[in-house]
């Protein structure tokens, strides 16, 4: 006996929603409507240490904080950002000066920097990355990690002029 | 009359706190943690612990504690749920001040601290109301509703904000501790009919 690919019940819900969805007009196709610029988050600024050293890496490493840096408006790539990256992690606490780092974005507005790995604190894992200089508006990040036992930690920044 | 197996109670009780503070102090956290950060935790947890023996107590259901002496130590061990409640805020707030000021003033950016924030001052109200029951001279019922209204917050913001929280605690004892304190909450609620018609009303 063979089974259906998709029931009959299916079929028509999915019949229903691809009518509903394209005729409502929540399907629109992608219109280029310029990069909105990043808003700091809430807590984000929490334990910042203006100045933080550009270091090669924040302790002995093992976890790896990622992230790009692009303009407001056409979203092109920003080169030699300062960004400074601090979380509570296996070696410090967040207001620790050894669980502060910056580095720079490259020509391609990307930035990694590698860092002890990142333990839960006060009840979440995450993470803090902030851009703090003259040329843009100041945006401080606090994004949570899915799991705490992830690796990685990713940030965004889209930053607009001050 | 002395019912034999009584005291398998106060077994049972002590294993239900004695468990999720053991599995605690071994949660491999603690060793990224400072001292006062650890003690945080553990004040938060002696509180949890205390909102599952606080109805007990004042329900009368422990051996050798009913009645009067288990009101006194209902009233002592409220006094002890407030010094745990302040221990754990203020350790917090060595351990990272503007995390704690963001709880404090609801701006906090993590789903939990809200409940928390709630269920301390839910304590402390429940204990004014308790210091205050003789001067405020309220009908008893009306003080007990009060009393007990704010208890049962408390109960419910301890138990979101502890299981929402990714901390020291072993998640299945921490789900544990806290079911049996809503559990031991609703049913001293239900066995002295605070919020239901009480028989003689029928």
């Amino acid at each position: 006996m063979t089974t259906p690919l998709f029931t009959r019940r299916a079929l028509c819900a999915m019949g229903a929603a691809t009518l509903v969805t394209g005729l409502s007009g929540l399907i629109v196709p992608a219109r280029a409507q310029g990069v909105a610029p990043t808003r700091s988050m809430r807590g984000g600024s929490n334990n910042y240490r203006p100045g933080a050293p550009i270091v090669e890496r924040i302790g002995g490493g093992g976890f790896w904080m990622t992230g790009t840096v692009r303009r407001a408006g056409d979203g092109a790539p920003l080169a030699g950002q300062r960004i400074q990256v601090w979380a509570h992690t296996t070696e410090g606490h967040e207001r620790d000066p050894q669980s502060h780092g910056a580095t720079l974005s490259d020509a391609k507005g990307e930035f990694r920097l590698e860092m002890p790995q990142i333990v839960p604190a006060f009840g979440q894992p995450h993470g803090h990355l902030a851009y703090d200089s003259a040329e843009f508006k100041t945006v401080f990040l606090r994004p949570v990690m899915p799991s705490s036992s992830d690796t990685t930690l990713h940030a965004d920044f889209v930053l607009e002029p001050a | 009359m002395h019912r034999p197996g009584r005291w398998m109670i106060w077994v049972a009780l002590a294993a239900a706190i004695a468990l999720p503070l053991g599995l605690a102090a071994q949660s491999p956290l603690l060793a990224y943690r400072s001292p006062v950060y650890i003690t945080a935790g553990f004040a938060g947890i002696v509180a949890m612990a205390l909102l599952l023996v606080q109805p007990l107590l004042v329900g009368g259901y422990l051996p050798g504690l009913s009645g009067l002496r288990g009101r006194r130590v209902h009233r002592l061990f409220g006094a002890g749920l407030v010094l745990a409640v302040i221990a754990h805020v203020a350790a917090l707030w060595v351990t990272s001040p503007p995390d704690v000021i963001d709880v404090l003033t609801f701006t906090s950016p993590t789903p939990f601290s809200v409940w928390g924030n709630v269920a301390m001052w839910a304590v402390f109200a429940a204990a004014l109301l308790a210091v205050l029951r003789r001067p405020l001279r309220l009908r008893p019922r009306i003080w007990r509703k009060a009393h007990t209204a704010l208890a049962g917050v408390a109960v419910l913001g301890c138990v979101v904000h502890a299981v929402l929280i990714e901390g020291t605690m072993e998640p299945l004892s921490k789900i544990g501790l806290c079911a049996l304190a809503v559990v031991a909450t609703v049913w001293v609620l239900r066995d002295r009919r605070i919020w239901t018609p009480r028989a003689t009303s029928r």
